[in-house]
């Protein structure tokens, strides 16, 4: 299990995170939302050592994240951050294979290449696998980006905002598979997601951040509730059920 | 890849022609001499290639660019302050005080000295700003090429000559007390150097994604930072400050072999330079019987090559 205990980070005089604490389940879809700025992705690197916190600490499996051997972490504990772009003639394939360089480095064994061949049909990029990266669109690259962390094959996955640049089909095959990471391989997923529906519809518990405090921490059905809604992003939301499921509109 | 094997068999046959032409093109009647003078010169062309490819390589990676080299960054400023200061404090009675390898050590020194000045300046903070990184690189570089330049006036005329012998690079004067053991240098560090460059791979992806894989960051950054610093140094310390060489010969590298290896894009590296060298000095020496460096003309090439990529840049 993630544990995240009192963080706080700050850049000059100004706090971005003041006094974090979190749990985040195993085998479950934790999204982060909030507003821009409200501190997300700042929470994320904290949690996966891309960034030094000034206060608190981060346990993976009871285990402070400081004392890791990199390489051990790395097996455990994966991150996609919300921009990737290299300059390098990289093909798709190339790419997804170095989410193995934590187990065999450079050279891949059988199975590293079966599941950087998993990976990569879980994203659905067979048919690009052999293309630079540098010449695909931005949806593309994201999705290679994550068949990289998905081949990576960690109990615990941080994407910060991974449909970014998705179109609609592929955002929600993105978060069917990982629904299926987090039911079948019983991996934790934390997810930073923008469109509330999303989080609403394939997230098992919701973390709303503001001004850098966790404004609210509970079940998906808890916080899909317009008055939870309005106090985190400042906006008239409402939400209705369609088909069972909750439904945010916030085009009002 | 079939594309790179073949790039790659064409620059060696290439090497192979330039070394042979170069060797014996109009040998003389005295041809042991003229073969022991210029198989030195192609051993010493080779050294510094292979040091100019991997450094500039390697840093190029490590700033995540491809228009900064060591030697742009003040490396070489670095190297011609310390000579400087040296015959400055010692005068004509420099080559009794230090023997050449005194001389070469303390140049390392002061390179890995620079090196982390910059790591600290910039790693540290995590800053990886290309332009920050050129600027403190230039502002450096200029601070040490002036002080030099202060110290100059200061020499005796007759001692400045030893300084400025070593301001302008040149294999028609090669250190030949240093042309072996640099390259047993080189032959260890290109040994370390080769065994690493999957990390550099990593690198290429980033700070935050070599960081992911599980590299530990800070210390593969100085490790290489060092390799670089000690083969600056021992080119520099063989032939003198080549500016704008790895500039030139790393984009044309990366043109004529499109893949993200460095083991490949390295040894690639290393063969393109030697062919620029060695054919460089062939036409100057020999058929136009000038006397003016191929330094010069590549520092000549290079920097308007440099300018226009600096041009180019805001696209990037
Ligand atoms: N390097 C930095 N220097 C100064 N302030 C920073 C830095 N990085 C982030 N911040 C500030 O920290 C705050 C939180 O940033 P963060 O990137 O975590 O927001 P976020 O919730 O991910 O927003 P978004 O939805 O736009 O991605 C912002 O106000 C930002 O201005
Ligand atoms: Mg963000």
């Amino acid at each position: 299990m993630i544990e995240v205990k009192d963080i706080s980070k700050h850049y000059g005089r100004k706090v971005v995170l003041d006094g974090v604490d979190l749990q985040f389940p195993i085998g479950k879809i934790t999204s982060l939302i909030g507003s821009n700025g409200a501190g997300k992705s700042t929470l994320l690197s904290i949690v996966s050592r891309l960034l030094a916190q000034d206060g608190g600490v981060v346990m993976v499996d009871g285990k402070n994240v400081t004392d890791y051997k990199n390489k051990v972490l790395a097996q455990r504990l994966s991150i996609l951050k919300q921009s990737n772009h290299v300059r390098l003639k990289l093909t798709v394939r190339e790419l997804v294979s170095f989410g193995r360089f934590p187990y065999s480095q450079d050279k891949l064994t059988d199975e590293d290449n079966e599941k950087v061949d998993r990976a990569i049909h879980f994203l659905d990029l067979e048919d690009i696998k052999d293309a630079y990266i540098d010449e695909l669109s931005g949806g593309q690259k994201q999705r290679a980006y994550m068949a990289m962390v998905v081949a990576q094959d960690t109990d615990y996955v941080l994407l910060d905002e991974p449909l970014n640049n998705l179109d609609m089909k592929h955002s929600v095959q993105t978060m069917k598979t990982l629904r299926r990471l987090a039911d079948e391989w019983k991996k934790t997923i934390i997810i930073v997601l923008h469109d509330i529906n999303f989080a609403s519809h394939y997230s098992d518990y919701i973390v709303a951040l503001k001004d850098g405090k966790v404004k609210y921490c509970d079940t998906t059905d808890n916080i899909i509730n317009e008055k939870v809604l309005e106090d985190v992003f400042d906006i008239k939301i409402s939400v209705t059920e369609f088909n069972s499921k909750k439904v945010c509109n916030y085009f009002m | 890849m079939k594309g790179i094997k073949k790039n790659f068999l064409i620059t060696v046959l290439l090497l192979l022609a330039a070394v042979t032409l170069y060797l014996f093109y109009n040998m003389g009647s005295n041809w042991e001499f003229a073969l022991r003078l210029r198989g030195v010169k192609v051993a010493a062309i080779i050294v510094v290639s292979c040091c100019v490819a991997y450094s500039s390589v390697a840093f190029q990676t490590l700033t995540n660019n491809r228009i900064l080299t060591p030697s742009i960054m003040g490396f070489e400023s670095v190297y011609l302050l310390i000579q400087t200061l040296i015959v400055f404090m010692y005068g004509d009675l420099t080559f009794q005080v230090l023997s050449g390898w005194g001389n070469f050590l303390l140049s390392v020194l002061g390179m890995i000295g620079f090196a982390f000045l910059l790591y600290i300046l910039i790693y540290k903070k995590g800053k990886d700003n290309l332009y920050l990184l050129l600027l403190v690189g230039i502002i450096l570089g200029t601070l040490f090429n002036s002080l030099s330049s202060f110290m100059q006036l200061l020499i005796d005329p007759s001692d400045y000559f030893i300084v400025q012998g070593k301001m302008f690079a040149t294999f028609n004067k090669i250190n030949r007390d240093l042309l072996w053991p640099s390259a047993g240098v080189l032959v260890i560090l290109l040994v370390v150097g080769f065994r690493t460059t999957k990390y550099l791979d990593v690198l290429a992806l980033g700070r935050d994604q070599a960081i992911n894989l599980g590299l530990n960051y800070n210390r593969a950054v100085q490790l290489f930072l060092v390799i670089i610093a000690i083969l600056v140094s021992v080119s520099t310390a063989l032939v003198g400050p080549i500016t704008f060489l790895g500039l030139l010969v790393t984009n044309l590298t990366y043109e004529l072999f499109k893949t993200h290896r460095h083991d490949v894009i390295i040894a690639a590296c290393c063969l393109v330079t030697a062919v620029t060298l060695l054919s460089g000095q062939f036409v100057m020496e020999r058929l136009f019987h000038l006397s003016i460096p191929v330094s010069a003309i590549i520092n000549l090439v290079g920097g308007l090559y440099f300018m226009f990529l600096l041009l180019r840049v805001r696209k990037l």
